[in-house]
């Protein structure tokens, strides 16, 4: 180690790994994963969103949850900004995936065309 | 460094306890089930440090949720991969319960075993791997010595620690701004560091898991140590029966050393540290500094009278900083956090925090971070969670073997380095040993002094043969032949040998028997006196069992078991039991349908 610039740059790289367990308040994205969500594919779904937060960078807490009782628009995901409603999408394809990430995650706009549900 | 991003952590605890509970073998079937569901490449197991609550190991804790399972198995494995890893289901009945109100906890912030407690030296034990320097450092790890050695001077670095007015953690409680400013201004062409690990209080292990939990941090803290007095060189002296702590100590100090932080021009600031680590081979005694020094040396590990300390002739006839394992811990939040942030915890003469090892007849054993002030009511009963089966609250132990017990009186008493000795005990280590109402406060001086005895020296008189003839009066006590004027005897041994050993080890010795005659003389008086122990613990003593004529129903239950044949009787008749023959064990008690048995 020859300086603390050094240290900290480092520390910048190994922190993104590190995130994962701060308990913080972060945007979330919670997959459906009952067994009627993992029958229409949710799976999936949620190896793309982990591909698509990776791609982009950004410090998101990906979690799942059970059956919420709307198996017929499975595959469903949530999403939740800090501060703002928790909005539910449905029928999800791995494309729409990418479309809430970049709209909806990173620049706050909700995809309303695939809204299914808003909680408060 | 990782390529990919996990989405989850699974984090187990693989401490020493969590270990002994089975968390390797846990670990192993967690592989195999995330290999099986094809899910390894998302989720991460990560092996931790000890998290403290020993009780309900193993642990393990699954992020980014944060839930905290605990007493978790190998069975369980599938069924937390199901249901928590695939379908984000938490497993309920693995979740802590609360002893009190039965209450499922998913997170453990809210255990209220964890909500009282503050945690610095702690912080990142159980946080982080702590084989992978990586995680130390993403927590911030080593800024505190990068800011040392590039933007501070020695005399600012020990100033800092004078104000922020950390005392020795190890049990004397001396002030280590001061004992670091003593090595610092003697003048030599070579100066040692060494971090004291050699724990030996029976039931004490704060130090063992710091060092298993988070070893780069007592290398950070010996780093700014270093520095600071001069030193170029030091040992960590670890026991060789923590083999863990020194497995991932030695791993720790690779590591460093891979990526600089241990070695030759640190931070290019032109300082050079180089650790070994020493082990050593078990005795107590080598836990004092100077039979320490000498043990490192090659010699014999026996003490050596003080003055001249460490800090003007110690190790190899060098000046040497010697500070406990807690000590180190704490000084990288200092350096990071500030002297202000350091001193608004804990109380006005004693800052900051102090680990305890909650052992004994509680509910909730484990490792427990308190600010200092804390009083023992809150850690005995509301972190510890109180003592097991309804049983009533008797005395505390604090300080291991050479500390004292304290009464039910003293329980409001807030935890500091001068309120335990104006109390007649101390803060040690931090040993908390908890007794209830069964268990015999001679009985308990006489285990504590037994230990010290035997780990006597040898070197100095009032030690080696004090503490043998003390051990000789108790043993006569609990066997039913005290003497009337023991109790004096006791305490004039006990004041000569405090006031005329050697070490440290000698000086506190007599302290469980002093402090329980104190607090507990008519335990004593009753033993001498009416050749009783009202406890029921002291065979010898014990009252044989009696059986009430008139309940008795005649069905020889009793009999059966009575391993000595005191009792005998016709069947459907009252039965007897031989008072010259019974021993007083009890297991007649629990045999009898009608409780008809008691204890005479």
């Amino acid at each position: 180690m020859k300086s603390l610039a050094e240290l900290k740059e480092l520390r910048n790289k190994v922190q993104k790994e590190m995130k994962k367990r701060d308990q913080g308040t972060k945007a979330e994205i919670i997959v459906g994963m009952g067994t009627c969500g993992i029958a229409a594919g949710a799976r999936d779904i949620l190896k793309a969103v982990l591909a698509e937060i990776e791609k982009r960078d950004l410090d998101v807490r990906v979690t799942q949850t059970g059956c919420i009782g709307m198996c017929e628009k499975e595959p469903l995901i949530d999403v939740k900004l800090p501060g703002k409603k928790r909005i539910t999408y449905g029928n999800l394809s791995e494309a729409d995936v990418q479309k809430i990430i970049t709209e909806h995650v990173v620049n706050g706009n909700i995809v309303t065309d695939l809204v299914i549900a808003r909680h408060n | 460094m990782k390529d990919s991003i996990y989405r989850s952590h699974v984090l187990i605890c693989t401490g020493t306890g969590c270990v002994s509970s089975g968390a390797k073998t846990l670990k192993d079937s967690l592989n195999e089930e995330l290999a099986a569901n094809d899910l390894s490449g998302e989720i991460k197991i990560v092996e931790t440090g000890c998290h403290g609550f020993c009780e309900k190991g193993p642990i393990m804790i699954v992020y980014p949720e944060g839930v905290f399972y605990c007493e978790v198995q190998s069975d369980d494995v599938a069924e937390i991969v199901e249901e928590h890893l695939l379908k984000g289901r938490t497993v309920e009945r693995l979740l802590f319960k609360e002893p009190m109100t039965e209450e499922q906890i998913p997170s453990y912030q809210d255990i209220a075993f964890y909500k009282k407690q503050q945690r610095i030296a702690l912080a990142n034990c159980g946080k982080i791997d702590p084989e992978d320097i990586d995680e130390y450092i993403a927590l911030g790890g080593y800024e505190a010595a990068g800011k040392v050695l590039t933007e501070m001077d020695a005399q600012e670095v020990v100033d800092t620690i004078k104000d922020s007015g950390l005392r020795g953690r190890g049990g004397g409680g001396f002030p280590t701004g001061l004992k670091w400013q003593f090595a610092k201004n003697s003048e030599s062409d070579k100066k040692y560091l060494i971090c004291n690990a050699d724990e030996g209080d029976p039931g004490a292990f704060m130090d063992r898991s710091i060092l298993e939990g988070d070893p780069h941090r007592i290398i950070e803290g010996m780093l700014v140590a270093a520095y600071a007095i001069g030193a170029d060189e030091g040992y960590v002296y670890v026991r060789a029966e923590y083999p863990l702590a020194i497995k991932r100590l030695e791993k720790a100090i690779e590591d460093a050393e891979e990526y600089g932080l241990l070695g030759d021009d640190i931070f290019s600031s032109g300082f050079n540290f180089k650790l070994h680590i020493k082990k050593g081979a078990g005795a107590f005694v080598c836990g004092e500094e100077t039979a320490l020094m000498n043990s490192i040396e090659g010699k014999r590990g026996m003490p050596t009278p003080r003055p001249p300390y460490p800090a003007v002739r110690g190790l190899w006839g060098k000046p040497t900083n010697i500070n406990n394992v807690e000590t180190y811990a704490n000084i990288p939040y200092i350096i990071n956090e500030g002297v202000d942030k350091f001193t608004a915890i804990g109380t006005e003469g004693s800052s900051g925090t102090k680990v305890f090892a909650l052992t004994g007849k509680i509910n909730n054993t484990g490792l427990v971070e308190v600010p200092m002030g804390t009083t023992l009511k809150e850690v005995i009963f509301e972190i510890g969670g109180g003592l097991g089966q309804g049983k009533k609250f008797k005395a505390v132990q604090t300080g291991g073997p050479s500390g004292g017990c304290l009464p039910e009186d003293y329980l409001d008493l807030p935890i500091d380095y001068d309120s335990l000795l104006d109390a007649g005990t101390m803060m040690g280590s931090g040993g908390m040993v908890v007794m209830d109402e069964d268990s015999c406060m001679v009985d308990v001086a006489r285990f504590f002094l037994n230990f010290t005895q035997s780990e006597s020296c040898g070197k100095c008189t009032p030690c080696r043969e004090g503490t043998k003839r003390m051990l000789e009066i108790l043993n006569r006590i609990t066997d039913g032949e005290g003497k009337e004027g023991d109790i004096e005897l006791l305490l004039e041994l006990g004041e000569h040998i405090k006031s005329t050993s050697l070490c440290g080890l000698g000086q506190s010795a007599p302290n469980p028997v002093l402090s329980t005659v104190r607090y507990f003389r008519d335990e004593y008086e009753a033993h001498i006196h009416d050749h009783n122990c009202p406890a029921g613990v002291c065979s010898d003593l014990a009252g044989a069992y009696v059986i009430d004529e008139e309940a008795c129903i005649g069905c020889s239950k009793c009999a059966k078991v009575c391993p000595v044949d005191a009792i005998s009787g016709e069947i459907k008749n009252p039965f007897t039991i031989d008072p010259d023959v019974c021993i007083a064990c009890g297991a007649c008690e629990p045999e009898c349908p009608v409780d008809a048995i008691s204890q005479g």
